[in-house]
Formats: C-alpha cells, structure tokens, sequence
C-alpha cells in the first residue's frame, strides 16, 4: 500500500484540529499530543506490518481512542470544549458524540475553523503564519524556525505564546457565523500569501523548506476556494497568483542549487498544470467590482506565464500593472518592482531617476534586492564602480548562501567582461517581498 | 540456516509529521528488502508501550512498563540467516540507528536436535 507524499503532515493538522474542537481550545496542548501520539504508534505498527487499508481512518481511529481515554480519565478536570460538557460527561453519550465530530465531513470544517482560529488579530502576521504551519502542516518547531531563519528557542517561545493567547478565548472561532468568516477572510489571505512568499523568496536556505512552504500555502488556499463563503474574487486571486508563481518554481533554481534568473529560465520546465489552473482562476477571479493586489499580481505572473520567451514580455502591461498597485498597496518595495520593469520598457536611467524620485528608498537600506537593482541598473549606465558599491552592499545583505552566490556571481560579472552578465532581469524574479 | 527473532529497543519515534514519514518509509523500504530476499520468516509484531506485569505467588498486577524507555522492546521480526555475524549484518542496514535505538538479535531455539 504506498503513502502519499505528506500524507502524516497533512493528517495531522487534521487531527489536531478535530481534537481541539473536542477538548477545548484551552486544551490545543493535549490535542496536539495526542495527534503525535497517534502518529507514534502509526510509525511502530506500519514499519513491521506495512500501511493499513484506509491509513487515514486508522490515524483516526487511533486518535479518538487515545482522546476516549483522556475524557474518562478527566471527567472532572475540563478536559474537553465546555459546549461539549454534556454528551462527553456521560458514558453513554461520549463515543457517539466523539464518532459524530469526527465524521469526514466535519473535518474540512474543523480545518477551516483552525486556519480561521490562528490568524486572531491578536497576534502578529508572522506569529500567525507561524502558528498555521505548526498546527495545521505539522511542522515542528526547528522546521517552523528554519523557514523564518530564526532560532529554534525564539520560534518556540513565540508559539508557546501565541497558543497561550489563544488559550484566552472561550471558542475557538465561530467558522457557522458567515459575518466572523467575511470579517477574518482577509486576514487569513493575507497570512497565505505571506507563508507563499516566505517559501518563494524567503530568507530560508534549505530549499526543501521553501518549496513545501508554497506546497502548504496552496493546499490551505484551497481550502478557502473549496468553501463557498471564503472563494471570493481576492481569494481566488490569490490562488492564482500561487499557480502562476509555483509554475516557474522547477525553472527557478538550477541542479547545482542556484537560483537562476527568469531572463535564464528554460520555459519549457515551469510546470503547464499550474499555468492553467492559474489562468482559470484568474478569469473567474475577474468578476465582481473589487480588485485587490492579489489581482494585479496574479495579473503581473500571468504576463510572464503567456510570454513566449523573456524578450517578448509585454514590459508596458506590466508597468501599468504596478501603476496599479502603487494605487491600492503604495510601499517601496512595489515602486522598486516598478522601477525594474521601467528599466526593462525603457533603459535604466529612467529606472533610475524612478527609484531617486522614491521618498521612502532609506526604508530599503535592509533589502538586499534594492541593492542589487541599483547595482544592474549602473552597470548597465556604463558605472561599473558605482555597480560594484551596490553589488558588494547587496552581498553584505544577503540572507542565505543561495542568494550570496546570486549576488557574488553578480559582482564578479562587474570585473570581467560583459558577455557573461545577464542584465537587470536577472534579478527579476526576486521581485515580491512585502 | 538458522532463525534469529530481531528485537527492536528504544526507537524514538519522534520529529515532525514529515519527518517520522521519512522514517516510515525507511523502514518499509528496508523489510521489503528483506522480503525480497526471502529473509524473513515471521514479520512479528509491533508492540505498544503500556504494559502490564503479574508478579509472585499472590500473582500481583503492576502496572508498566518496567523498562526504561531507551530499554524497551518496541516490536520485533524473525529472519533466517547463515549464522549470528550474517544476522548482525543483517540487521545494520535497519533505520532504527537513526532512530536513537538498537537491533538485539537472538537465536531462535532450534526444535530438532
């Protein structure tokens, strides 16, 4: 019997959100256990005795009778949801009860009620982002520290105290309420499209990581697609943008693990299932008054996924696109991303007068690719000195060995001859962070 | 040709999800090996943790497990090899080292003299 791939990451954020909604969003630490617990015993008995019929109803089953035993021994010490007090207190009514909540068909609920639950505006974007991954990927600790490159202490705080906040509640979120849903519908974008992001130009080195962050942000989008309520136009939008984005994601680096650039990309690698899909939800995405950035920016990756070759992109749309994006989502890094394609519609000294005319620039004295933007665009003004400056600041920037030799690669082009340099497109694709 | 039942102690079987899914498929990778080379006699039997023990002529119940948990045996198998060195052999390709535990391996009593 094979296994799906990610088949126990999956699961997990299944029962763990199953679990809580029996034990009580004060209990989201024994849930947990017991998930782990079920997949513990999943490990022993499969190795020696090979993967059951239906593997997933066998982790399930597992797990509510692991929760069976808690509810009985905890009788009396709140073990379990209030609303649920009075079927889980009777011997009579608990497994029933607990056979009912965890049918098939209340688990997508469960799963949406977790996603909803973790992004509580009490806690920061990346504390969400962060608390989503634990719970509902099955990320531990060191993997949820690796993908934001913090430290596996600092991660593990920071989870111990966002779970204690949302310890505080009472319910873990009304997902039946259809006005709760639409008010925290946003939020939960958001916190997707940081988790895609994270995993497509983050700061992370263990590309494996990355790769799986996108994998995960898009398994949840789908989620929200899949609900009638959550699959607005921005939502499918977003889900878009991810399509389109993740289809270059085989092109993107290179077998000796380096990046290479969307100039360089060989097209005939980025994966056409996603492009479709994208483009499809694009179109339905289309519809209604409202647009939102995930809009212009799936607009922007569809360009690039229809152009034939990078010498054929249609560099006017794309500057037009990001006019737009100045309008609904104005921040430097958007005007740095329009600055590049203004360099590639009409050279780089109006690139560069663009980026001198930007008045918050200082707030990208961090970012690695303002750097490296201005370094291209000197270089390609005929300031190899000025390139350099830019090039060796990027490289003092960079946040992973990936990006380092991106950049090194780069500073080295500057000392030798032009041939080998691949212009201000090379950097293009790292264009996205927010 | 003799039998050698492999008692596996002290595997941790912790880490993330994915990661004790790489684990799993370690192991299904390395008994179908076994399988195919016709190595295995019994697949055994996983064993869980919790235990009891019946003690003494008043037969008391305590409750267990009555190992540490780096000590317990969490499942085992029997397979036939030439002699005890072939089975050692046999049992390093196991992924339970990665584990945190180790293979004991013990002849299985022969019934003909």
């Amino acid at each position: 019997m094979p296994l799906d791939d990610h088949l126990f990451r999956r699961e997990y954020g299944r029962l763990v959100s199953s679990l809580t909604r029996i034990f009580g969003v004060h209990n989201l630490g024994l849930a947990e256990d017991v998930a782990q617990e079920a997949f513990c015993r999943a490990l022993e008995a499969w190795s020696l005795r090979g993967v059951p019929e239906n593997p997933r109803a066998w982790l399930m089953a597992t797990a509510k009778n692991r929760a069976l035993d808690v509810i009985r021994r905890q009788r009396t010490a709140a073990g379990h949801a209030p609303e649920l007090e009075r079927v889980l207190l009777s011997e009579q009514t608990v497994e029933p009860a607990l056979d009912d909540l965890l049918l098939p068909g209340a688990l997508k609920d469960d799963l949406l009620r977790m996603m909803f639950a973790c992004c509580d505006p009490r806690l920061s974007e990346g504390t969400q982002v962060a608390l989503m991954l634990q719970i509902l990927c099955g990320f531990s600790v060191g993997e949820t520290a690796a993908a934001f490159m913090s430290h596996h202490a600092a991660m593990e705080k920071r989870l111990g105290r966002a779970k204690a906040v949302l310890a505080t509640s009472r319910h873990l979120f009304d997902i039946a309420s259809s006005l709760q849903v639409v008010r925290r519908l946003p939020a939960v974008q958001r916190a997707l499209y940081l988790m895609f992001n994270e995993g497509y130009h983050g700061a992370s080195a263990e590309t494996s990581i990355r790769a799986d962050l996108c994998q995960e942000a898009m398994r949840l989008t789908a989620l929200l697609l899949n609900d009638t309520r959550c699959a607005t136009p921005a939502t499918q939008a977003l889900g878009a943008m991810m399509c389109l984005h993740a289809a270059r994601l085989p092109a993107r680096v290179d077998d000796a693990g380096d990046l290479v650039a969307l100039s360089e990309q060989d097209r005939t690698r980025w994966d056409q299932t996603l492009v479709v899909d994208g483009l499809a939800l694009l179109e339905l995405a289309a519809t209604g008054p409202s647009l939102s950035g995930y809009h212009v920016e799936a607009a922007i990756a569809a360009i690039h996924a229809n152009a034939a070759d990078f010498e054929s992109t249609d560099w006017t749309a794309i500057v037009s696109l990001y006019d737009t994006l100045m309008r609904l989502q104005p921040s430097p890094i958007v005007a740095l991303n329009r600055a590049v394609a203004i360099a590639l519609r009409s050279g780089p000294a109006n690139a560069l007068a663009e980026i001198r005319a930007m008045r918050d620039r200082d707030r990208l004295s961090g970012y690695p690719f303002y750097f490296a933007a201005l370094g291209e665009l000197e270089y390609q003004s005929g300031n190899a000195e000025l390139a350099r400056t830019h090039f060796r600041q990027a490289l003092s920037l960079a946040r992973n060995p990936m990006e380092r030799r991106f950049y090194a690669r780069r500073l080295a082009a500057c000392d030798t001859d032009a041939a080998s340099f691949q212009g201000l497109e090379g950097i293009w694709d790292r264009a996205f962070e927010a | 040709m003799s039998e050698f039942a492999f008692l596996f102690r002290g595997r941790e079987p912790l880490g993330s999800a994915e990661q004790q899914q790489k684990t799993l498929e370690k192991w299904r990778a390395w008994m179908a090996e076994l399988q195919q080379r016709g190595l295995i006699t019994d697949p055994g039997l996983p064993l869980e943790d919790a235990a009891k023990r019946v003690v003494g002529p008043d037969r008391v119940v305590h409750d267990g497990p009555f190992a540490e948990i780096k000590d317990l045996v969490n499942g085992f198998i029997v397979v036939t090899a030439d002699d005890i060195d072939a089975a050692c052999e046999i049992a390093k390709g196991c992924p339970i080292f990665e584990q945190g535990g180790g293979v004991e391996i013990r002849p299985v009593a022969s019934m003909t003299p």
